[in-house]
């Protein structure tokens, strides 16, 4: 979607500003919802795409003027109200006053930690050969779907290289909205960085993205 | 706690946050219902806590800077190199570790959310999420260098890695001069969050820590 999370190449946005000696969390309740999060994934109510596109389906002045960690709650309070995890009538009660959905994998104890500090594996059998080599010339496409896309608005209908192939992995667009995982080949593509900003861009930079194959036509 | 909770409790709401209340009255439901075992999650806080962290990262570069053959593992199969360390091998399948030269200079950004490779650098800086380097970084990197005080000479390539799929991105730093002879310990101390990210340079010997 064409949404406010799709930043790159934003103005108006002021300097960046490190904070030195910058904490973990700033607040033990960054650390819950960080937690609960994490608990509730592995627990299998939500997929990492599914949690992404919640957080970008938020209101746009709400995304812009909350922190971090209060868009992962506002995201995280939304999609368990949507798949039916939780319930409004709980929400305004502050406890549990619904029955609850059984969990894809249960109830998440102690004994699932080292399952969730490893990361997850994305790679999948390829159902058909890569479409593209390294090398080849390929556009964006100009596509704006209104669901979960990672094919930012920067690049499309911009012409880039093939540099890497990265093997067949989850498709975002498809698992966000709890299609399926629909693997797609991966790669990353490059372009110039006067290809994508035009004359004022900075002819010493490229910036690449990494481009599921749905994304690219050859250009 | 429970108790000392319901005794403040008006107390409390006027000191809490609205968000501060909010996550507390979530993680009741959660656990109410029989989703999660709170004390699972004061692990996994623990864990991201002390766990995972830059000192990974600077250990993974310190060796590369020490070890040709471990360096050309690394920026062929990042993820198979550092499985071979042991006790960082829980970075999974997807890294992909990028070498700063005089020739180019890398830095990674995660335009449409916060990408970042958590099991080499910890959690993300507040920054590395925030709009003004998501938005800017693609656009305008020498800019955004300048925001942290780093010049890259103008002739030298910047390419900025957008990790907008699973992939995650290490920079591989230069190896600061005056280290001859330095050992790999020595040079992980050399090793800084953002010269990791491609935001800041490694630090160099005669430079207060």
């Amino acid at each position: 979607m064409n949404g406010v999370h799709d930043m790159g190449g934003m103005d108006g946005f002021g300097k960046v500003e490190p904070e030195p000696n910058e904490p973990t969390f700033h607040a033990d309740w960054e650390a819950r919802v960080l937690a609960m999060v994490r608990a509730m994934g592995g627990a299998g109510a939500f997929n990492i795409d599914t949690s992404r596109f919640y957080r970008e389906t938020l209101a746009p002045h709400v995304y812009l003027s909350s922190s971090y960690y209060q868009k992962w709650f506002l995201g995280l309070e939304e999609m368990l109200l949507d798949k039916g995890y939780i319930a409004k009538e709980d929400v305004a009660a502050g406890h549990a006053v619904t029955p609850a959905k059984p969990l894809r994998n249960g109830k998440f104890e102690l004994g699932d930690l080292e399952r969730i500090m490893v990361r997850g594996k994305f790679a999948r059998p390829a159902p058909a050969p890569a479409r593209f080599n390294i090398g080849d010339r390929v556009r964006a496409k100009n596509i704006h779907p209104t669901t979960h896309t990672r094919l930012p608005r920067y690049v499309r209908g911009h012409v880039g290289v093939v540099e890497r192939n990265h093997g067949c992995q989850v498709f975002p667009d498809s698992a966000a909205m709890e299609l399926g995982e629909n693997p797609q080949w991966l790669y990353t593509v490059v372009f110039e960085g006067r290809d994508l900003w035009g004359a004022d861009g900075d002819p010493t930079s490229k910036i690449s993205i990494d481009a599921f194959e749905p994304y690219l036509d050859p250009a | 706690m429970s108790s000392d909770h319901d005794h403040h409790h008006h107390h409390d709401h006027s000191e809490l946050s609205e968000t501060e209340l909010r996550v507390r009255a979530l993680e009741s439901i959660l656990t109410e219902k029989g989703y999660v075992d709170p004390a699972a999650l004061d692990a996994i806080i623990q864990a991201f806590e002390t766990r995972i962290g830059l000192h990974h990262g600077a250990r993974v570069v310190a060796k590369a800077w020490t070890d040709p053959t471990f360096k050309e593992a690394l920026l062929e199969d990042g993820s198979k190199a550092i499985g071979t360390l042991g006790h960082v091998s829980r970075v999974g399948d997807h890294l992909v570790v990028v070498e700063n030269t005089p020739e180019r200079h890398n830095m990674v950004v995660c335009t449409l959310c916060s990408c970042y490779p958590w099991e080499m650098l910890g959690l993300p800086p507040v920054w590395y999420k925030a709009a003004p380097y998501r938005s800017r970084a693609v656009k305008d990197p020498r800019g955004v260098l300048a925001d942290f005080g780093v010049t890259v000479p103008k002739d030298t390539e910047i390419r900025v890695w957008d990790s907008t799929a699973e992939t995650r991105f290490l920079v591989l730093p230069m190896r600061p001069e005056g280290t001859e002879g330095w050992s790999e310990a020595q040079l992980a101390e050399l090793v800084t969050r953002d010269s990791m990210i491609g935001t800041g340079f490694a630090k160099t010997p005669e430079a207060p820590s």
